[in-house]
């Protein structure tokens, strides 16, 4: 079935197909449209969970760290400070293992107070063992909670997905609504093979000496590893039921580019429109969309970026001290790639808070890409008044 | 009369093994294992950080036979109201959740997930276990410490300065269904307390008074002593109240004068007579506020 639905609501209905058990959650702006589409399914009886209504984020995340643990599917939305407040329950969830689902609509942070788009509230949680996967589109987001759920399950990792505020959150896309005969034979009810059960009973979290504790890290690191390779997996398989895929990172008329950008979020539809308009115009030109930042698609990313010359990554997101945040990464993971094969990597920050980036925008960091003698030593931004 | 054993009224069985980690004469241990005798093997525990943590054993091993999830320090009772939730929609709803916290991780840092659940009325039973102070991590001062006492961050000569949080209260404000006090020394009356908890659905919420040697300051062999003193002279009256409004004592509190209570703890060592003549007014105008509620 066809919709025209909100971002915010493609999660809702996301987290209904995928017959989840237990929800939790604290409104924030712009997240709030999920979880009253949600508490409205529950209190219908269309979803049969149980909605626990808390009086904070740390507590939305502790209640899922509960039920999952327990052995049941669960998820919360939150967005911004929201997400930060749950900080030290990330950790738990993502060092306990424990297969929660959450929705992030990427909101700037305070002060400044801002509720317009910005990646630093999800970014700033990078090391907190969640897998990270940023959407483009409303039927992305939509697909990326169904799918996220049978990652997260099948190596018991939590799965952040992450929208932009109102670009996608509040805004109206077509999207197509796979049958529930779908998505269950795609996504089994949860059967945890380790719970708290009173006919088995353990303990869960317990203090761990030196001893132990690097191995419980390794397990992790090699989880968080096969969470890159299950998500392509199910991702195919996602594809041969509904036609669309996604994997960790796109390629766009990357064909024979010797300039690529590289984007994440809805930057990227805007960046295609620019990059149709100069192909048209005979430029060889393309895109690296990046869906999937943690765990980081090192090798997908060096494979993209072989043959351009130079790679202009788009940064909504700052490091303060350092600089755009995708562009660390992907100089990181391009560092030992031979310097003749290795692309002259330009970072650019903007966008930050909602500033809004054009196509204009967009042109002007390609012809400044490649009219550059070199890359600057810093990554440069974008538009910033004097 | 017949003579009648208190061992005769303790369930027999046994779910906290004797080599938990605690200090000798601690009161944890022995509120746990009481409490676990009366709920039995379908119960679930959530332990946030708290001296609990250290006693129920480090991976791999428990000294526990129900399950165990030892959680951060301010999410016992999120972490517990997401159990009830998962149990429940799985169809199990015999089985028993519990919270258990420290003065800490309820007095403080816990209780705005402690009031967030108890406003949900959730299904669950939180106790606390308070020794009045963070003696896991040595003895530093929490809301649950009482006026005038010695920590590790209230030193002799700048003490405790403010009065020990009413916690009772505060729950009962909550228009919970069941709120109760109790003490490992007087094990009947917890034991029947954790029976009417058991037995009622809801935010139930129980406070156990726990004395602790090394951060009291007394020997490991007045535990239970150190408790009958506290009931005996109203510092730490044992109650119930049933939704929030029916008040009631469970024992007699005959109003033990506090000197010997206080004198027996090196933590009030360097209390004057003057000061013990203050809590002692503190504790009567409380025993006033108490005997107003219960009618």
């Amino acid at each position: 079935m066809r919709k025209v639905i909100v971002g915010n609501h493609a999660i809702s209905l996301g987290v209904k197909l995928a017959r989840c058990e237990v929800i939790s959650a604290y409104p924030i702006t712009p997240q709030t449209q999920v979880v009253e589409m949600l508490s409205e399914m529950c209190a219908s009886g269309d979803l049969d969970a149980r909605f626990i209504k808390v009086e904070s984020e740390h507590s939305a995340m502790a209640a899922c760290v509960g039920a999952s643990a327990a052995g049941v599917r669960a998820f919360t939305a939150t967005s911004s400070h929201g997400l930060l407040y749950m900080h030290e329950m990330l950790h738990w969830a993502g060092g306990g293992r424990l297969p929660i689902v959450m929705a992030n609509v990427n909101r700037a942070l305070g002060p400044g107070w801002n509720i317009w788009v910005d990646q630093n509230d999800s970014l700033s949680q990078r090391d907190t063992g969640w897998v990270q996967l940023y959407c483009e589109t409303n039927q992305e987001v939509l697909d990326t909670t169904i799918q996220a759920f049978r990652l997260a399950e099948t190596v018991d990792v939590p799965v952040m997905i992450n929208l932009d505020a109102f670009y996608l959150s509040h805004t109206s896309e077509p999207v197509d609504i796979p049958e529930q005969a779908l998505v269950d034979g795609f996504l089994p009810r949860r059967e945890a093979h380790l719970k708290l059960d009173t006919a088995a009973p353990h303990a869960f979290g317990a203090l761990v000496r030196p001893d132990d504790y690097m191995e419980m890290r390794w397990d992790q690191q090699a989880a968080m590893a096969r969470a890159g390779e299950v998500l392509l997996e199910l991702d195919a398989e996602w594809e041969r039921l509904t036609g669309r895929s996604y994997g960790a990172v796109e390629l766009y008329q990357a064909d024979e580019a010797d300039l690529l950008l590289v984007t994440s979020g809805t930057i990227t539809s805007t960046a295609r429109d620019v990059i149709d308009h100069r192909r048209a115009a005979g430029e060889r030109i393309g895109l690296v969309k990046v869906r999937m930042f943690r765990p980081f698609p090192t090798e997908s990313v060096r494979a993209a970026v072989r043959g351009a010359r130079r790679v202009a990554v788009l940064d909504r997101n700052i490091s303060p001290g350092h600089g755009g945040i995708f562009a660390e990464e992907i100089r990181s993971a391009l560092y030992d790639v031979p310097l003749d094969d290795r692309p002259e990597l330009f970072g650019y920050v903007l966008g930050l808070g909602g500033r809004d980036v054009t196509p204009s925008v967009i042109d002007g960091i390609i012809d400044q890409t490649r009219a550059a003698s070199a890359p600057a030593r810093e990554d440069l931004w974008v538009g910033v008044k004097p | 009369m017949s003579q009648v054993m208190i061992r005769d009224q303790v369930p027999q069985r046994e779910l906290l093994d004797s080599g938990h980690l605690a200090c000798p004469g601690c009161g944890a241990p022995l509120a746990m294992r009481l409490v676990l005798k009366e709920l039995g093997e379908k119960t679930v525990v959530v332990l946030p950080a708290c001296c609990w943590s250290i006693i129920a054993g480090p991976f791999p091993q428990s000294s526990l036979h129900v399950p165990l999830y030892h959680t951060a320090f301010g999410s016992a009772a999120a972490v517990a109201s997401g159990i009830r939730a998962a149990l429940d929609i799985r169809g199990d709803t015999e089985t028993t959740v519990i919270a258990w916290a420290g003065d800490g991780g309820t007095f403080d840092i816990g209780l705005q997930a402690l009031s967030g659940a108890a406003e949900r009325n959730e299904n669950i039973l939180y106790v606390c276990y308070d020794n009045e102070a963070y003696m896991n991590t040595g003895i530093q001062r929490s809301s649950a410490t009482p006026w005038g006492a010695w920590t590790t961050t209230t030193p002799a000569t700048q003490p405790q300065g403010s009065r020990k949080k009413d916690i009772l209260a505060i729950m009962a404000a909550h228009r919970i269904p069941y709120a109760a006090t109790a003490s490992p020394s007087y094990p009947t009356d917890l034991l029947a307390k954790v029976r009417r908890a058991r037995e009622t659905r809801g935010t139930r919420f129980l406070h156990i008074l726990s004395p602790c040697p090394p951060g009291w300051k007394h020997g490991d062999d007045l535990t239970i002593e150190l408790g009958r003193m506290a009931v005996r002279s109203r510092v730490f009256p044992l109650m119930e109240v049933v939704n929030g409004v029916d008040w009631s004592f469970t024992v007699d509190h005959p109003g033990d004068p506090i000197g010997p209570y206080i004198r027996a703890q090196g933590r009030f060592r360097h209390l004057d007579d003057d000061a013990i003549g203050r809590i002692q007014e503190d504790i009567d105008a409380r025993w006033d506020f108490l005997c107003r509620q219960v009618r």
